[in-house]
């Protein structure tokens, strides 16, 4: 119950961080320092309660019917890193709270902060391996809004989109690796991967998601080759590249290495891709570290470094490797955590970090000097600092790495020790000398509390450095055992271990170190160095700048040519991906040359004959004559409904019909708008080429299609009915859906979702509709009054539709349609009554309600019918559909699912016994939709008539021009 | 009877394709049209072909499936004509606004080059 707090918390404290004012730093600070403290604290009582060795778990339900669960496992080593990554946390926050300048937007300083921690928490804790590469993925976009943090600065944001691309791509490719291992082991979970490892590694998959994992923890902890983001992502302020960028984010990858260890090291591969990466890593980073002239920069290079010395550890992969990775990961967190702050302190009070100008500053800040001077020795490996330690275990195991034959890994180790000597010399320099030129600011000592962060990390660097048996040995052991288990060697942290071949690398790396500095500073003028030599060259920022510029670039050129905006190839392709993708698919269809079961008929083939002259001459015409193809369409339309009632679905046909009215009705109203085609006057000359190649490309594409269609549904109808679950719905219609008729209790009962999800995207399209309509501008050749309504000759053109219709030459028309009204209504609701045992229901009694009431529309006029009818579409559809919503839930109340259909019997005194299903009020929600859903499209569309329209506006002069 | 309406599915589709691919938008929406006819002839036949078999089970006790039209092709049916509809007025009202705010009406909003 209370693992989950320490990941919670955080993110709520980020949330409320938020909402803080943007003056309030006191209040953040308090806030996410309160939030660190208190997990602090409780990190170490729940480990203080658990017995040595327990593993605590806590188990979150997530998807149970997928077997998915939410799982944090606390154990020795995540127990190290979340004490390191709330306690660096606390410290980090009293810092930021005094080197933010009060006119930096803090609130969403310390929110990205306390989300960072939490995700980072996250990471640690994860005891699925899925879950924790979401974690690890909130870590990366966490780091990218941190370094992105002063986001108007253009290498804040170019640091952060690099560090974001090559961290999450590492993040992905770590997903894919960590799918493989699920898929080795079968689970997910972590204790399930750590105790298969022989399973893991003689796997055929191991080696591929070796290498998909490597690639995560490389790219998080900037391992060569992708150690060039963390340069770039100094362009963060200060106290986000001492946490997340030196103590914690970058260690994730390291973490991740020692998590998995128990499962995936051991092997030739993990030793030649983690080693192999970590000692490029090394040398390549304490190299470019002593060229640095930016003290953030130079701190980077050293961290990429130190990053490298521990994967170069965990490559090599003996217990005591181990042990010394772990213990140099925490080292390193304090002294460099303490540095990077020491530099925000020289920076917040110079006024800049450039190492050429800066001088002397031992005399203006003697307390800042003296905890940068011991941090830098403890980076440098001086004897009785903490990172002299950890790096003598380092010496010792390179020496067993190449027996007694191979000395490279130990000239390695010692070449970085004396970079190291020589960048921890160079960094120290700036409090020493004579300024020559003056600075920014005028430096004075920071406040008190913006130094005791770092006062408290260099005595930890001291105290670990002094007596590390009592002081780190506790913690570091808990990490060990969780790591290594039973194979826990014996070590023994002593500053003296007497007279040995380490102590003497140590010894030659601090004289070399010396020495080599003095020798760049004289000869080679170190302090005004603009760049590395030799490694320059190989700038991977580079390299990823013009891979990025190449994708771009290609994404481009794929867009140009193979994207279109125009809507005519994109159907093309379409029609071609239909016709073709199937025929391969498909190949010859059999049983093609089957007889038909059913005889021709005659006359259904004489319908046929019409309906297809019917559609090729709507085709033919469509261009030119809309009204006759409009026509010739609809002719179409009446031969489907026809053979639909001929082919036993009554439901169908009627619904064919009705749909067929209100949509030709529809264009009818629409083609008002739209401004004749006109052919060209002349003789018409005969198409060029080209339109003749596409025509007849088309054409051919047609006949494919048609006949490609024509043979599949022969193919289907000539094979014998296999089962369907349409036996089903016939059976239980009538003994359990209550009514006749199958087709309609489907619709309502068996299959009521859909009708339902059905009935609301009505709505929405005729909603849609209804807005487009608000603002629609019609072509301006259609604004006139068409010129069969302007016809002088015609004296019903100067009477308005109402008087037409009452006195005019409509008036025989106008009272039989008035008449004929209430028998419409009425026939509706026959229809709609009667739709659960015979042809009808919602769907056809809605439509033949709307007809009835547009065909008064259409003889007399809008204004004169909404003067006497007010039909306010858009409340029946909204009754509509709450009523089919409601009759659904009515289910619930009597604890059925949503829309289980109950048939209740009714005595009614007058008219006998009722037959009352639920699916009728149901199907009455379907009824109210459908004619709300259709008279408000024809009524909006028909009201454009009447409106005083606005012209669109003048077309820009660019597509006047063309 | 297959034979014929294999061929009428068959001649409504390829005028559909045949009008989609042309350039004018009332073209495209007579040929969405066509096509949609063709689509729902095509849907329906897969529960094959019923002719004078009752589509309402109205006789007591338990019906015998063969005796009947198939209910599920013709409730797919009955619901992509109500869709139907609806798609076709929205493509109407996008069809007479883009001709009032682009001035012509070919499909992409203006006259392609050739």
């Amino acid at each position: 119950m209370t693992l989950s707090a320490l990941i919670i918390a955080p993110f709520i404290g980020s949330l409320v961080a938020a909402c803080l004012p943007a003056n309030a730093r006191n209040r953040e600070a308090w806030l996410a320092g309160a939030i660190a403290l208190a997990g602090l604290l409780f990190t170490g009582w729940l480990f203080m309660q658990a017995d040595p060795g327990e593993v605590l778990y806590e188990r979150i339900a997530w998807v149970p019917a997928l077997g998915l669960e939410f799982v944090l496992r606390l154990d020795g080593l995540a127990w190290v890193f979340a004490m390191l990554v709330q306690g660096i946390g606390l410290l980090v926050v009293l810092y930021a709270r005094y080197y933010m300048s009060p006119a930096d937007p803090v609130p969403r300083f310390f929110s990205f902060l306390l989300a960072f921690m939490g995700s980072m928490l996250g990471v640690v804790l994860s005891g699925n391996l899925v879950q924790l590469v979401v974690f690890w993925e909130l870590t990366s976009l966490t780091s990218f809004l941190l370094i992105g943090y002063w986001h108007h600065r253009a290498d804040a944001r170019r640091g952060a989109r690099m560090a974001f691309t090559v961290t999450a791509t590492g993040g992905l490719c770590l997903l894919a690796g960590v799918l493989l291992l699920g898929h080795m082991v079968g689970s997910y979970d972590l204790d399930a991967v750590l105790a298969a490892r022989e399973l893991i590694i003689t796997h055929e998959l191991y080696l591929p998601a070796l290498i998909l994992i490597a690639l995560g923890a490389l790219t998080k902890s900037a391992q060569f080759p992708f150690h060039f983001w963390l340069p770039h992502a100094m362009a963060a302020p200060t106290p986000v590249s001492s946490y997340l960028h030196s103590a914690t984010m970058v260690k994730a990858g390291v973490f991740l290495l020692m998590r998995l260890w128990p499962a995936l090291a051991g092997t030739e591969a993990w030793t030649w891709i983690i080693a192999g990466a970590g000692t490029c890593t090394l040398l390549l980073g304490a190299f470019a570290a002593i060229f640095q002239r930016d003290m953030k920069g130079l701190l980077a290079y050293s961290t990429i470094s130190h990053l490298g010395l521990i994967t170069t550890l965990l490559g090599i992969g003996t217990p005591l490797a181990v042990v010394a990775a772990l213990f140099h990961t925490l080292n390193h967190a304090t002294f460099k955590a303490s540095l990077f702050m020491a530099v925000g302190i020289i920076d917040h009070e110079t006024g800049t970090r450039d190492m050429r100008i800066l001088r002397g500053l031992y005399r203006q800040m003697p307390y800042t000097a003296t905890l940068a001077i011991v941090a830098s020795g403890a980076m440098a490996g001086v004897p009785l600092l903490n990172g002299f330690l950890s790096k003598e275990m380092f010496f010792a195991e390179t020496l067993l790495v190449g027996g007694d034959s191979n000395w490279w890994m130990s000239y390695a180790a010692l070449a970085v020790g004396v970079f190291g000597v020589i960048y921890s010399l160079r960094f120290i320099a700036v409090f020493f000398g004579k300024p020559d030129q003056p600075l920014p600011r005028e430096p004075h000592e920071p406040p008190r509390w913006m130094r005791f962060p770092v006062e408290l990390l260099v005595l930890t660097c001291l105290v670990v450095g002094v007596v590390p048996a009592i002081s780190i040995e506790p913690i570091l052991h808990q990490g060990v055992v969780a790591i290594l288990g039973e194979a826990t060697p014996q070590y023994d942290l002593a500053v003296w271990h007497g007279f040995n071949l380490p102590l003497l690398m140590s010894f030659l790396a601090l004289v070399l170190g010396a020495w080599s500095y003095q020798l760049l500073r004289r000869r080679f003028n170190l302090r005004q160095r603009e760049q590395a030599p030799l490694i320059h060259r190989f700038s991977g920022a580079q390299a990823y700048e013009n891979t990025m510029l190449a994708i771009s670039r290609a994404a481009d050129f794929m867009l140009r040519h193979l994207g279109t905006r125009r809507l005519q190839p994109q159907l093309l392709a379409m029609t071609l991906a239909l016709l073709l993708v199937p025929a391969l698919l498909v190949g010859m269809l059999p049983g093609l040359l089957a007889p038909a079961p059913h005889p021709a008929d005659a006359f259904f083939v004489m319908l046929w004959v019409a309906g297809g002259a019917c559609a090729l001459a709507a085709a033919w015409q469509a261009k030119y004559q809309r009204l006759a193809a409009l026509a010739l369409a609809g002719g179409t339309g009446i031969v489907t409904c026809i053979t639909f009632l001929w082919l036993s679905a009554p439901d169908l046909a009627l619904t064919q019909l009705m749909v067929e009215t209100v949509t030709t009705i529809l264009i009818l109203l629409g083609l008002r708008w739209l401004p004749p085609r006109l052919r060209d006057a002349g003789p018409a000359a005969a198409p060029p080429w080209p339109v003749r190649l596409r025509r007849s490309r088309d054409m051919l594409l047609a006949l494919g299609g048609g006949l490609g269609l024509a043979l599949l549904s022969y193919a289907v109808m000539v094979r014998p009915m296999p089962d369907s679950i349409a036996s089903f719905f016939l059976e239980k219609a009538r003994s359990e859906g209550g009514g006749s008729n199958a087709v309609n209790v489907l619709l309502v009962d068996f299959r009521g979702f859909d009708t339902m999800g059905e009935i609301t995207v009505l709505a929405i399209v005729a909603l849609t509709v209804y807005a487009l309509l608000r603002r629609f501008r019609p072509a301006a050749e259609s604004i006139a009054i068409p010129a069969q309504q302007a016809n002088p000759v015609d004296a019903a053109t100067r009477q308005p539709p109402a008087e037409q219709a009452n006195s005019g030459y409509l008036q025989v028309a106008g009272i039989y349609m008035r008449l004929l009204l209430p028998f419409m209504g009425i026939t509706a609701a026959y229809f709609f009554l009667r739709g659960h045992n015979l042809p009808g229901g919602g769907f056809v009694a809605g439509l033949i309600f709307s007809v009835a009431i547009i065909v008064q529309y259409m003889l007399a006029g809008a204004t004169w019918v909404e003067d006497r009818l007010h039909l306010r579409p858009h409340r029946w559809l909204g009754y509509g559909l709450c009523i089919a919503c409601a009759t659904g839930l009515g289910a619930w109340a009597f604890g059925y699912p949503f829309l289980t259909s109950h048939t209740a019997h009714v005595e009614l005194p007058l008219l006998g016994e009722l037959h009352l299903p639920s699916a009728f009020f149901f199907d009455l929600g379907v009824f109210a939709t459908v004619v709300g859903c259709t008279m408000l499209i024809l009524v909006a569309l028909a009201h454009q008539s009447t409106r005083s329209h606005r012209l669109p506006e003048k077309a820009d002069p660019a597509r006047e021009a063309r | 009877m297959e034979l014929v309406i294999a061929i009428a599915i068959g001649l409504l589709f390829g005028s559909g394709i045949w009008l989609i691919l042309r350039p004018r938008t009332f073209q495209v929406i007579i040929g969405l049209m066509l096509m949609s006819y063709a689509v729902n002839l095509f849907i329906f036949v897969m529960g094959r072909l019923a002719i004078d078999k009752a589509p309402l089970t109205l006789a007591p006790g338990a019906p015998n499936p063969g005796d009947y039209a198939d209910p599920l092709s013709q409730a797919l049916v009955l619901t992509a004509i109500v869709i139907g509809f609806a798609t076709t007025a929205l493509y109407l009202v996008i069809m007479i606004g883009a001709r009032g705010l682009t001035g012509t009406d070919h499909v992409d909003g203006e006259e392609s080059e050739e």
